[in-house]
């Protein structure tokens, strides 16, 4: 079951041509995706000081991310004497070795995870597999991602591609294989499918000695993890276990325990729509006799420090994972998530892939930058006024930099051209006298084609504006 | 008060009645207009698709054309939102802090047109005739950059005889996106296939805009489907008055040669 990989997948466009084909996701997708957004859009109605929350949101984690240096060896600190034990692993490799070390460390084949974007993005479930270890997600759009060997297609819901009807048939197919099998009749109905996950996870959660968490929140002054949840799959993991491992980006730490007031409004109004989430638990350290009596934290950077030292794309280290840049865009919304190749899909993806990897490099990144029309919707519901578009046109310009000097494509070219023909009315008067500007660009970028599949062009008028001005003195005579 | 049209090198290369609309427009109110000559185009095509070099001949051209001018109208969000917005970047990138202060005075005196009709004449009955049911787009850079709010609605209402229709998920983009329109053509046709769904739904006849860029791409999925829709821009039914039939204007309809 760790067969699925993001690895390898093509650029965004092609990506996409294969999801809008496919008609049962377009449905499943505008079905949740709307309605999630409506759900937000009620909750975060019912407040008169959203746009200040948002804010001092922003304010926070830009502090705290000017700063991070202080706040990280503060947070350290304080873990360490609560009881835990800091690592600080550069890479996706290193923060999977340890865990995959704690876990040999206690003889463990097998491990339950929290729902955690932070362990999809350093492939550990792979890693683990790797040496033997089997990691189970216990979240239930997780297991059923798991299960399907699927990739997950959305931040908070893994497997909103799919409908009750697939789950189900994942379900019967799949679940014997992992542990206890789905009862024999299974139907579609949502409480009968929740509650065979139920029973087949209550197993693993009773037996496992070793489990693994991300964090939503690193409160720095008092060394405490927050993680936020809905199902209680969560507190199981982190209470359960004799042994807990969290891997946590660096960019989660939150200076001050008040501070964490803000986010745990604007996080559940903005993810899932709820005014408050059902389960939120935080802990510090090991307390003797009561939950794991081992607790790892692995420090993560994989890119964060490359995306902290960029001047514009930094505030997309603010994103607190809610997930609401995915509902409102038109552009997920047809294409889904697998489309962008990352665990982190839609509009924050678009920006956080580049910037945690670096463009210039690989194709199917530099692509996307280029998945947005540029809409603006993300921005507007960004709990933590992340500049979505102004990042985007930074990143193309960054994608663009990184291929000049070699041969210039057909693109580059062309804008080359456009730049010469828009640098004066003279040169742009003769280029509407000899073509439409227009179409005639279209043809020269080869782009006519695209274009013309599905819509018509339109044809240049006999006279170009300018020249009606010049002809008739502004429509006086 | 000097004020300049920017037509945009959409509007003055395919789309000349746009500006013709405006320029009859703004005369009706009293509003002498410039069309300086030295405009060619905001740059917007180049900074969006990243090439921010290309873009500095079209700033500076931008700047001294309209160089003194107390108000500039353009007839596109988009185009007066990359003037307001996007052209301090493109000073940035040519190293030029000469272009940057003239950008930046130049960006707060850019005006989209239902801002300028209503911020700054004051005015949201504009003496419009236009007996035809309507729907209206709201382009997401007048909606979202720039914070048009109704000011275009509150403008439409005033027209006479025109039957304004609500256009379902109005607030949604069309797909065109500029050169995303043809980079990511499959997304964006499947975009505006919706867009134009959503037009057909309200029966109107008429769709309108203040983008002709975003008219351009729901009207040629329109056309092509044979939806009977016509599209305008929102200059051209400002501008249109009782005996002057706008609809006689050849080039919303205008058909591929």
């Amino acid at each position: 079951m760790t067969g699925a990989t993001f690895v390898g997948m093509p650029a965004f466009p092609e990506a996409a041509r294969a999801a809008l084909a496919d008609s049962q996701l377009r449905h499943n997708l505008a079905h949740a995706t709307g309605t999630i957004r409506g759900k937000r859009a009620r909750v975060v109605g019912e407040l008169d000081d959203w746009e200040e929350l948002r804010t001092r949101a922003a304010g926070v984690k830009d502090a705290a991310l000017a700063d991070l240096e202080t706040h990280l060896l503060t947070l350290e600190e304080r873990l360490t004497a609560a009881g835990a034990t800091v690592h600080w692993a550069r890479d996706a490799a290193e923060a999977s070795a340890v865990v995959a070390q704690v876990a040999r460390a206690h003889e463990v084949d097998e491990v339950v995870k929290v729902k955690s974007m932070a362990t999809v993005e350093i492939g550990l479930n792979e890693a683990l597999a790797a040496e033997g270890i089997a990691a189970w997600e216990t979240d239930l759009a997780e297991l059923i991602v798991q299960l399907g060997d699927d990739l997950p297609s959305h931040i908070l819901v893994p497997a909103i591609h799919r409908n009750r009807a697939e789950i189900r048939q994942i379900f019967v197919d799949k679940m014997a294989a992992a542990g206890r099998p789905a009862p024999d009749d299974l139907t579609e109905v949502p409480s009968e499918l929740a509650n065979a996950a139920r029973l087949h996870l209550r197993e693993k959660f009773l037996r496992a000695k070793v489990g693994v968490s991300g964090a939503n929140f690193a409160v720095a002054e008092t060394g405490t993890l927050v993680v936020v949840e809905s199902e209680g799959n969560g507190r199981m993991c982190l209470t359960l276990p004799e042994v807990l491992v969290s891997v946590v980006g660096i960019e989660k730490v939150v200076p001050t325990w008040a501070e964490l007031d803000t986010f745990l409004q604007v996080l559940p109004r903005s993810s899932t729509g709820e005014r408050m989430n059902p389960y939120t638990s935080t802990w510090s350290g090991v307390t003797p006799g009561d939950g794991p009596q081992e607790v790892h934290v692995v420090l993560v950077d994989n890119g964060r420090t490359r995306a902290l030292a960029d001047e514009v794309g930094r505030q997309a280290l603010r994103c607190i994972r809610c997930s609401a840049c995915l509902n409102v865009c038109p552009v997920y919304e047809r294409t889904g998530g697998h489309a962008y190749g990352s665990v982190y899909p839609g509009p924050i993806g678009a920006i956080l892939n580049p910037l945690l990897k670096g463009v210039g490099v690989d194709e199917q990144v530099d692509s996307l930058p280029y998945a947005s029309s540029l809409c603006g919707a993300c921005y507007e519901v960004c709990p933590v006024k992340i500049d979505i578009p102004s990042v985007l046109v930074d990143l193309r310009a960054q994608v663009v930099d990184a291929h000049r000097g070699g041969r210039p494509s057909v693109e580059a070219a062309a804008m080359k051209g456009a730049g010469q023909t828009f640098a004066s009315s003279r040169r742009l008067g003769l280029a509407q006298r000899l073509t439409g500007l227009g179409t005639g660009l279209a043809r020269r970028l080869g782009l006519a084609p695209a274009w013309s599949s599905a819509r018509d062009l339109p044809t240049a008028p006999p006279e170009s504006f300018r020249a009606w001005w010049r002809r008739t003195d502004g429509g006086r005579s | 008060m000097r004020v300049a049209l920017m037509v945009t090198c959409l509007g003055d290369t395919l789309f000349p009645e746009v500006g013709k609309a405006v320029v009859r427009l703004l005369s009706r109110l009293g509003v002498e207009v410039d069309f300086p000559e030295g405009q060619t185009c905001c740059g917007q095509p180049m900074v969006n698709s990243g090439y921010l070099d290309e873009a500095v001949p079209a700033v500076r051209a931008f700047a001294a054309a309209f160089e003194g001018y107390d108000a500039v109208v353009a007839p596109s969000g988009s185009c007066a939102g990359c003037a307001r917005h996007q052209h301090g970047l493109v000073a940035r990138r040519a190293d030029d802090p000469a272009l940057a202060e003239a950008v930046a005075t130049l960006g707060s005196r850019t005006y989209e047109l239902s801002e300028f009709l209503v911020d700054v004449l004051g005015v949201t009955d504009v003496g419009a005739s236009f007996p035809h049911s309507v729907t209206y787009h709201p382009t997401c850079h007048s909606l979202r950059m720039l914070g048009v709010g109704d000011r275009p609605l509150s403008l439409l209402r005033e027209v006479r005889g025109i039957d304004l229709r609500e256009l379902p998920g109005e607030a949604e983009c069309c797909g065109f996106g500029g050169t995303f329109a043809v980079k990511n053509a499959d997304t964006s046709v499947a975009m505006g296939a919706d867009k134009a769904r959503h037009v057909r739904e309200t029966g109107a006849e008429v769709l309108v805009a203040g983008d002709s860029s975003c008219l351009m791409h729901i009207g040629g999925l329109l056309r092509r489907q044979r939806g009977g829709v016509r599209t305008m821009h929102l200059a051209e039914v400002l501008a249109a008055t009782e005996g002057a039939s706008p609809g006689a204007s050849p080039e919303p309809d205008r058909l591929p040669a």
